[in-house]
Formats: structure tokens, sequence, C-alpha cells
């Protein structure tokens, strides 16, 4: 039975630069890289050397943990270079294209038993694409969710239109859950915007809740709080529809094609919109020609959670975006002290309220300094869940795992309080602090 | 500004670490990024931020506070004219009554920041903004015949007592500022209640004219003479005996709106102070045995230092209840206990400060058994899931 849920808080920051509905084209990328900061606790183990021939789909390297794990190359070519940073911490696998893919040979996953198709899953690289609560890490293979959830919506700042990217991808979504619902038995839920049409209304075996509020509506988090929240010791499995689809193709067609459909977008993109592409392109050549000025941050998802990669960085794993925004690295003179009709905030102390409907050019300064905690009731503002954000997080900064639990730390994932980050007087680092208390109650649990 | 840019890049390795002024970093950093916003960008986490900053925030406060500073000056001054009973036009009003509080502000200032610097230097810490409001709270609590010297001891006190040893702003349990005024009220009694603090040079016996005394309408109403208290218009006005920003409501009600149109201040907060205060009116109407109990719960609100505390006093978000359903819990209370303290004890002219005082000690109580609500809850949801 699917219901709606009105959720009041939250807040949609209303930046400049939104995706027009329109392809663009782009130069092809001749570089691809898989970088495993986009996997949380992740440490890779190559399975290659630099210089070996790769297809795409040829495993690259495996999860430290969990051997089972492997993560594929995007594209054919050669694995040119392992790239390595402080103490040998693998940073990169860049692989060069050869231009035309060429993909490893599949296996018929559509035919499988439930056991043997979890181990094709993690064979083939697609477990990685299951990702599980609590903690957002690929799903352990040996977990037993009691529920899927996929959020058919993007609420982020500048996020692409879901429906947009799903066109004409009913066939590989279909397939998609289709392995799913034979992998695990469990209801899989599927929250959509409210009031607006879905390519997931004509899935079968899927539930579907429509949720209706301002940003994080859309994050699965706030959906599987609403519809069957996670308890200490259960574990839920998530998806992205993108994701879903991958998996979907290779049912089809047994071929690991990640062609991807991103929006390249933000105040420093000259035209924003959308770009078909592949997983892991060089972000240099998703944005070639089309952005304005020197001094900007680029960003591999949205503002609020994504990672700065630089312009010559590569668009990450689950990434559905590129994000150029100004770096704020400059000075202004009494700038806490001007009326401010050109700043962004959730509250009405600059003359901003003035234009509620007006877009932003925000850059990157902090705007002011890390402060103790001064100011209460920001953050219950825009999380819309029954957990006590503010007590949360101060939990989290003195690491109390008992009292985490009890706050509903499993429930949560960064991403979820990314708004309480944005909006803090304080300028506390919300994000960093729940992940390090995450972190750390999944070393001390295993 | 480029020229001033230059300037402070050119001195600023002078106060890092290493230079020769290195003592001095914190006084530095704190006038440095008064001039100009930071240029420091985001690594980590979220890429943007609100444009709000702590010094935005209690700039925003204390320009609510302006009109009540503004209309106290005024007061004063009219006060005074009125008790020596010469005419006087506005303006001498207004700048007889500026040149009596600037000083009290001048003095809580300095005598606050100066200890606010040190410990921010002794700590490495950066000087925090928060005095700058409670520097300007305290002078608008204090009668205008206080000696200069007590408000630099109360404030130095209540900088030094009520904040830094707990460790500085946001750890503190009690409001500073109504800290400073308690100082002073147990430390020198006389000087901040009775007839005389409220009306400048009356405590040197200026010569006022007949029938001239000084009472606040807490006093008046404290010794039954229920009909020497002005009437509601007039206590909201504000043109009566009282400390330098309390007696006029109607400019509190400014600083009210300026705070709550910005989202400063916590609305749950101040809503539930005045409903605490209406409804303990209303009780005391119902049993009144005394004249004082019969005053009309809208009056009652309207006396003494009520409004001001509820808009800026129980709203510090530091000393209230953090929790949004604590924050109705704990407003009530100081609402209810300060019209209790008020009228029932008679050792106390006025109870809001010690109601807000009081509950900023039971403000972690009050949210402690919020949060363990919410705990409950998610306890309960366990065994449900586990009963399916």
């Amino acid at each position: 039975m699917s219901k709606t849920i009105k959720l009041r808080k939250g807040l949609d920051i209303r930046l400049k630069g939104k995706a027009e509905q329109q392809w663009l084209n782009v130069v092809p990328s001749s570089l691809f890289a898989i970088c495993p900061q986009d996997f949380i606790g992740l440490v890779p183990k190559p399975l290659l050397k630099e210089g070996d021939e790769v297809k795409a789909g040829t495993p690259l390297f495996y999860h430290k943990d969990i051997p089972d794990i492997v993560i594929a190359s995007p594209v054919s070519g050669k694995l040119n270079q392992i790239k390595r940073g402080e103490k040998r911490k693998i940073l990169a696998f860049i692989i060069e294209s050869d231009g035309a893919i060429t993909y490893n040979e599949g296996v018929n996953i559509s035919q499988l038993s439930s056991e043997s198709l979890r181990e094709a899953l993690l064979k083939t690289g697609l477990w990685a694409y299951i990702k599980q609560r609590p903690y957002n890490i690929i799903a352990n293979p040996n977990s037993n969710p009691k529920a899927i959830f996929i959020s058919g919506f993007d609420t982020a700042p500048l996020a692409p239109d879901l429906e947009f990217i799903l066109q004409d991808e009913n066939q590989a979504l279909q397939a998609g859950i289709n392995v799913l619902k034979k992998l695990v038995q469990v209801p899989i839920y599927v929250g959509l915007k409210a009031n607006k049409k879905s390519v997931f209304e004509s899935i079968q075996g899927i539930e579907l809740n429509y949720f209706d509020g301002p940003h994080p509506a859309g994050n699965v988090g706030v959906h599987i709080h609403h519809i069957n929240p996670i308890n200490k010791g259960e574990v839920v499995w998530t998806l992205q529809p993108e994701d879903l689809v991958i998996i979907g193709r290779y049912a089809l067609t047994g071929k690991y094609d990640v062609t991807r459909k991103i929006a390249v977008v933000g105040s420093q993109v000259q035209h924003p919109a959308y770009v078909k592409t592949i997983q892991g392109a060089s972000i240099a050549s998703l944005t070639y020609n089309n952005i304005i000025g020197e001094n900007n941050r680029y960003i591999s998802g949205n503002v609020l959670t994504g990672l700065n990669k630089g312009q010559d960085g590569f668009l990450g794993f689950y990434d559905r975006m590129i994000s150029v925004i100004p770096e704020g690295n400059k000075y202004e003179f009494l700038g806490w002290a001007m009326p401010g009709f050109n700043k962004f905030s959730m509250s009405k102390t600059f003359f901003s309220w003035l234009a509620p409907k007006k877009e932003y050019v925000i850059d990157t300064n902090y705007h002011g300094g890390e402060r103790a905690y001064v100011m209460t009731g920001q953050y219950e503002k825009v999380v819309p869940m029954d957990i006590l954000p503010q007590q949360l997080v101060k939990a989290a900064i003195i690491k109390d795992i008992d009292l985490l639990e009890k706050l509903g730390i499993y429930e949560v994932v960064e991403e979820d309080l990314a708004l309480c980050e944005f909006v803090c007087t304080s300028k506390i680092e919300v994000q960093t602090i729940i992940r390090e208390a995450l972190d750390t109650i999944r070393s001390e649990m295993s | 500004m480029n020229g001033l840019r230059k300037f402070l890049d050119k001195i600023k390795p002078s106060f890092q670490k290493g230079g020769k002024f290195h003592f001095l970093h914190s006084t530095f950093d704190a006038f440095e990024t008064f001039l100009f916003v930071p240029n420091k960008t985001t690594q980590r986490g979220a890429h943007i931020r609100d444009s709000i900053d702590l010094k935005r925030t209690m700039s925003i406060v204390i320009m609510a506070l302006i009109p009540a500073l503004l209309f106290g000056m005024y007061n004063v001054g009219y006060q005074y004219f009125k008790a020596i009973g010469q005419e006087a036009g506005f303006g001498e009003m207004f700048w007889f009554g500026f040149l009596k509080v600037i000083p009290i502000v001048i003095v809580s200032y300095v005598s606050g920041l100066t200890v606010e610097f040190i410990f921010a230097q002794v700590r490495h810490h950066e000087v925090n903004e928060g005095f700058l409001v409670s520097g300007m709270l305290i002078p608008l609590i204090m009668p205008v015949n206080i000696p200069l010297w007590m408000v630099s001891v109360a404030t130095i006190f209540a900088v030094i007592f009520g904040k830094e040893v707990f460790g500085g702003t946001g750890m503190n349990v009690f409001n500073p500022a109504l800290l400073a005024r308690a100082f002073i009220f147990f430390a020198y009694p006389k000087h901040i209640s009775g007839d005389m603090p409220w009306t400048y040079g009356l405590t040197e016996h200026i010569q006022t004219v007949d029938g001239f005394s000084g009472a606040t309408p807490l006093a008046n109403a404290a010794s039954y003479a229920i009909d020497k208290i002005p009437d509601n218009w007039t206590l909201f006005i504000g043109l009566i005996p009282g400390s330098i920003g309390e007696t006029s409501k109607a400019a509190i009600l400014i600083g009210a709106f300026i705070l709550l149109f910005t989202g400063v201040a916590n609305w749950r907060v101040m809503l539930s102070v005045v409903l605490g205060g209406l409804f303990m009116g209303g009780i005391m109407n119902l049993f009144a045995v005394n004249p004082y109990m019969e005053l009309s719960p809208i009056t009652q609100l309207l006396m003494g230092g009520f409004m001001f505390g509820a808009v800026f006093m129980a709203t510090d978000p530091v000393t209230a209840a953090q929790t949004n359903t604590g924050k109705y819990i704990f407003g009530f209370l100081v609402g209810v206990l300060a019209l209790l303290i008020r009228v029932l004890n008679p050792a106390y002219p006025e109870g809001m400060m010690l109601a807000i005082l009081l509950m900023n000690a039971f403000a972690p109580l009050i949210d402690h058994y919020v949060i363990q609500a919410n705990i409950k809850r998610r306890m309960k949801r366990v065994k449900v899931s586990t009963n399916k």
C-alpha cells in the first residue's frame, strides 16, 4: 500500500546553474579512473599490474576485508597507472581507454538460483552497487537485509531530474528489480516525489511511497526512517536507480555496461545540462570548454556531499552529477556586517530574504570561523526525522557509542545531516564527525 | 580596502607562531576577522556553507537591543527632569540620559572584553563573539545610579565565574548578564533595590519635587499601593522608573520582532515564558488573598523586567533548554516562577532574574528527560518490529 509522507523540515538551497533538460555533447574521455576513496571503508588490493590490458568488466581490485567484493573496470583498454599518495595509499586506478569498448564475457545472471546469483554478482563487480545501512558501505555479502530501499528522486542542490535520466530505461529497471527479487525475498521500497509521474510506476514487484517536502526529502535515509526504520542489529540495502539500471542491463545483455547519464551543473558552468558518459570519465573532458573563470572547485556529486576531485579528477563511482562552483579563497571586508542581498542564508539575517525565489552563487568560503556551539534549534529545522541531531552530533564528538546507539546513529549517514553542516552558525564539521563516529562503531562491532 | 588588507598581511607573521607578538595572536585574530571575513575555504564535508556566522548572529541581537537602549537613555533624562520638576525638551532629555548611560556601556564592554581577550589568549582560542551581546545586556539591566566600579566588578565576576570557568562561550550554565546583576543584587543590594537607584541623582539626594518617590511599579505592587501603579499603557510605553533598558515594552517588542523575524531567537521560549506568566497570573487572580495577587496578568507582564527577560534573557540559546520540547517547558516554568517569586517572596522585588537563573540550572535536566523520551520511543519501536 503506497502512502504520501509530508515532510516540513529541510531546506532547498537555491543555487545558480541548474541543468537544462537537454543533452550536451562532450569530448569523449580517453582516461577513466576508479578511485577507492569513493567506497567508504574499502582498502583496495590490486588484481592487475600497471600496463595490463583490461576489458569493461575486468576486476581491477578487491576489498581487503571482504575479498569476495571486487570492483571492475568501466571501459576496455590498458591499466595506465595505479596512482598512489602518502604512505603508498592507492588514490586511483587509471585506465586508458581504447576507444571502442569490448566487454568481458558475461554470465547469464537472470537464470541463476539465489545463492549462485549472489556469487555471480560478486564476481562480476555488480555487487558494489548494492550498499547497506548502517554505515553506507558496500553491502556485506553475508548480510541478509530486512528490506531494500531505492530513492527515485534527488532533492540535493542542483540535483539532476532522475526522470529525465531514467527515461527509456524501463526494461533495465524491471530486469534489475527481478534480479534483486531473486537475490533476497524482502520488500523493495521505492520512494518517489509526490505529485510527479515516475518511470517506477510501471515497474512490477516494488512498493511505492511518495514524499513531499524540501531537501533531504529525496535521501534514502529519510525514506527508511519513515517507512521501515533501522534498529540495532538490522541491515537494510540501498541502491541508486542508475545503478539498478546497470545490474538490469547486465541481466538483459550480459555486458558490464556502465554508461551513465549525468548532469554538469553549477554557477561556473556555461551551459549546465545533461551528458551521456561512462563511469569514471575524466572531469576535464566532461567540462571542456564549458567553464567560466579559473578559480573553481570541481565536485563529483552535489555541493553538500560530493568530493572535491579537481579539474583533473574523475567522475565518482556512484555519482550522477558534476558541480562546479567558485572557490571562496578571498577575504571580504566587513563581510559579516554587510546587508547581504546576495548572500543565501536559512536565517533572515541577510537581506536576501527580500528575494525568496532568487538563485545564488555560493562559493566555498566558510563565511566565518569555527566556534563553540552557541545556537540551538538550527539542526532541528533541517532534519525531517524523529532524531535529535544536535545531541547526536555531540555524542559523536565524544564517541559515546552507547548513547549514539540510543540516539539513532544507525539510521543516519553523513548525507542525512549534511544540511546541519550547511546551516551551522558555529561552522561545526558535522559530516566528518558523523562519519568518524560511524567508522568507530563499525570497527568496534566487527 | 586593499591597502588595509596588505597592511594586515604584512604584520600578520609577527603574530603567528614564532613571531615576536605571538602572545597577542588571539587579539590580532579578533581584529583581523572583525575587519575581514577570513579566506578559509571548506575542505571536508559540505562545500558550501550558510552565510551566517556568530558575528552576524550577535550583531543582530545587538540591533534588537538598540531600541531598548535608546529609549532607556531618553527615559533616564525624562525621569530626572520629572524628579526635579524642570521642563526639558526631547533632545535635552535624551542627551542627559545618553551621557549617563554611555559610561556604563563602555565600562561593561571594556571590563568584559578584557577578560575575554585574556582567556582567549591563554587558551590559544579565537575570541568568541558571545560577550558582544552580554556587554550590551548588562548596562540595560542596571539602574542608572549604579557606581561604575560595581558594573566593572560584576561584569568581571560574571565573565570569569559565569562563563570562563565552565570552558568559555557556549559552555556556560548560567546567563552571564543575569549573573552580573545577581552579583550586584546579593553583594550590594542597596544599589539595585528600593526607590533610590532608578532615577538619576536620587542616591545623591537631589532636590526633588513634592510627591516624587522614584518607586518602581513593582515596589508599589509589593507595598500594595496598587493605585500608584501606572496604567497598562504607560507601563507599555515605559516612561516609568526602572532598569535602563527594561521599562519600555514597546522597545522590547521591536527587539523581539527583529529576533523572531531573523530567526536568531527561538520563538518557543518567548511564547512559553509569556504563557507561563499569564497562566500564573491567572491562578493568582483565582486565589487572590492580597491586592498584589489581584493585579491582572497583563499588568504583571508589563511590570518590571518580565518582558525584557522573556525576550533577551530566557532565549539565550546556550543557557536555555537545548531541545525544542525542552524549550516549551523551560520557558513556561520561567514565566510561572517569575511571578511566584515576585509576588509570594517578599525578599525579592523582581522574580524574573532568579526565575531564569534557577531554570538555567534545571535546563540540562529538562533536556535529559526530553532526550530519554526520544530514546524510549526508539526502543519501543524495536519491540514492535520484533513482535511482528
